[in-house]
């Protein structure tokens, strides 16, 4: 499946729920993986989808996370 | 472990383990509405190292080492910690003063707000609507690109270095006289250094898996409808306030309040100045602790900005007078910042303009 690849690495908070939001909006219907390194970062943006009632899954990566879902 | 704090109703249940906490330091000798007060307890610091001499407020605060020794030791054991550094750092380290700043002209950091709101503070509900137009106004900028740029992941040892040294100075301060104590003042009042080590080490490790913080409570409110974070304070609050009101320590009113004054102008500022901060750098002054604790190398140069600025604010007179009655020796004292204060809260809000009009996201990918 090809996913539209969402880096926030390294950003503070709010950035990386900021910028996933404005990729699920630019992106509507379309295959997101969010790539991020904290786990407070993955704990934020699972928050932010769980709150707007998307699935996801997470995986952990060498680096850190993955969280891939449908926008 | 992702699980533990996955709903609102546990948020706000490790908010009120914070309050009973909070409450067990107070009862057992924490100075007056100052359970817990990170930037206090950072100014407590500086001056027990001398950096600045105000000899009320000098004492080595075991809590701020158990905080970020707390948030260190769960996220080694979760595997949650990395060490990280590069975004911005001295832009940080700038936020961290001018978080000091507007708090010690304010009295007290956003967890001291809440604390004195619980109590019945009325200047802290004053200071409130500063804070929240402080955050509200760091929000705005985000959404406009704000950004201070992503850190890297670092040699983990740079992590280790301020946990390390923090408990070794804390060793110094029990066993040696070499740190500064005041004998009368907020300083010279403390619960015993095991109780508050104790006592911070587990709101530390919570606050890491929690994800508390003052400044994203209301900014996840504002941007993402999201009340989740706020969910910790009003436990925290809710424990506090019971606490208050079963003590006897309740009282609604803007005078008589322990450490705090009226000038509500000043009140506002010196807050607006901390949210506006604390949002532009990622973080309150308690996250920030949370976040040097888990690696953020980036947020330790924040809390060294904070003691740096917690000197000069004393140094150079930018902290404000605590208000006081009248006495059979002494006149009453309104309290407040002194023009100098004043000065340094206006250059602060011009300075935190700048930062947040002129540091912009590059590219989201």
């Amino acid at each position: 499946m090809n996913y539209i690849e969402i880096d926030v690495r390294g950003l503070s908070c709010p950035e990386p729920v900021m910028i996933t939001m404005d990729a699920m909006d630019a992106n509507k219907g379309k295959s997101l993986r969010v790539i991020c390194d904290e786990a407070h970062t993955k704990a934020n943006i699972e928050a932010m989808l769980k709150h707007n009632k998307h699935t996801f899954e997470t995986t952990r990566t060498a680096e850190g996370y993955e969280i891939v879902f449908q926008a | 472990m992702t699980k533990l704090f996955d709903a609102k109703w546990k948020l706000f249940l490790s908010g009120a383990i914070f309050g009973l906490l909070a409450m067990l330091l107070a009862i057992m000798g924490n100075p007056g509405n100052m359970a817990i007060c990170i930037t206090c307890f950072v100014r407590d610091m500086a001056g027990a190292m001398k950096l600045h001499s105000a000899e009320a407020v000098q004492y080595f605060r075991p809590e701020i080492v158990g905080f970020i020794l707390g948030s260190f030791l769960i996220s080694i054991a979760t595997k949650e910690y990395k060490a990280t550094a590069g975004s911005s750092p001295l832009i940080r380290f700038l936020l961290g003063m001018m978080m000091m700043i507007g708090a010690l002209v304010f009295l007290g950091c956003p967890l001291r707000m809440l604390i004195r709101m619980s109590a019945g503070d009325l200047n802290a509900y004053v200071g409130l609507i500063g804070f929240a137009g402080g955050v509200l106004t760091g929000t705005f900028f985000l959404k406009k690109g704000f950004s201070l740029g992503r850190n890297y992941e670092t040699s983990r040892a740079n992590g280790y270095i301020l946990p390390i040294l923090l408990v070794f100075l804390l060793i110094l301060s029990v066993t040696t006289t070499l740190f500064a104590v005041s004998e009368s003042g907020p300083g010279s009042f403390h619960a015993p250094v095991a109780v508050a080590l104790t006592a911070a080490i587990i709101i530390g490790a919570i606050a890491q898996k929690n994800r508390t913080c003052f400044a994203g409570s209301i900014r996840d409110l504002a941007l993402l409808k999201d009340a989740s974070l706020i969910s910790v304070l009003g436990g925290l609050f809710v424990v506090m306030l019971v606490y208050n009101i079963a003590t006897g320590n309740f009282h609604l009113s803007f005078t008589g309040q322990p450490i705090a004054h009226a000038q509500h102008l000043w009140n506002i500022l010196g807050l607006y100045v901390v949210g506006f901060s604390a949002v532009l750098a990622g973080g309150c002054p308690f996250r920030q602790l949370i976040l040097t604790g888990q690696g953020s190398c980036d947020s330790a140069v924040t809390f060294l900005g904070m003691l740096i600025g917690a000197a000069i604010a004393h140094n150079f007179g930018l902290a404000s007078a605590a208000a006081k009655a009248a006495t059979e020796t002494d006149p009453a004292v309104a309290g407040g910042p002194s023009i100098y204060g004043k000065v340094a809260v206006i250059l602060c809000i011009i300075v935190l303009f700048i930062i947040a009009c002129t540091q912009k996201r590059r590219t989201a990918k």
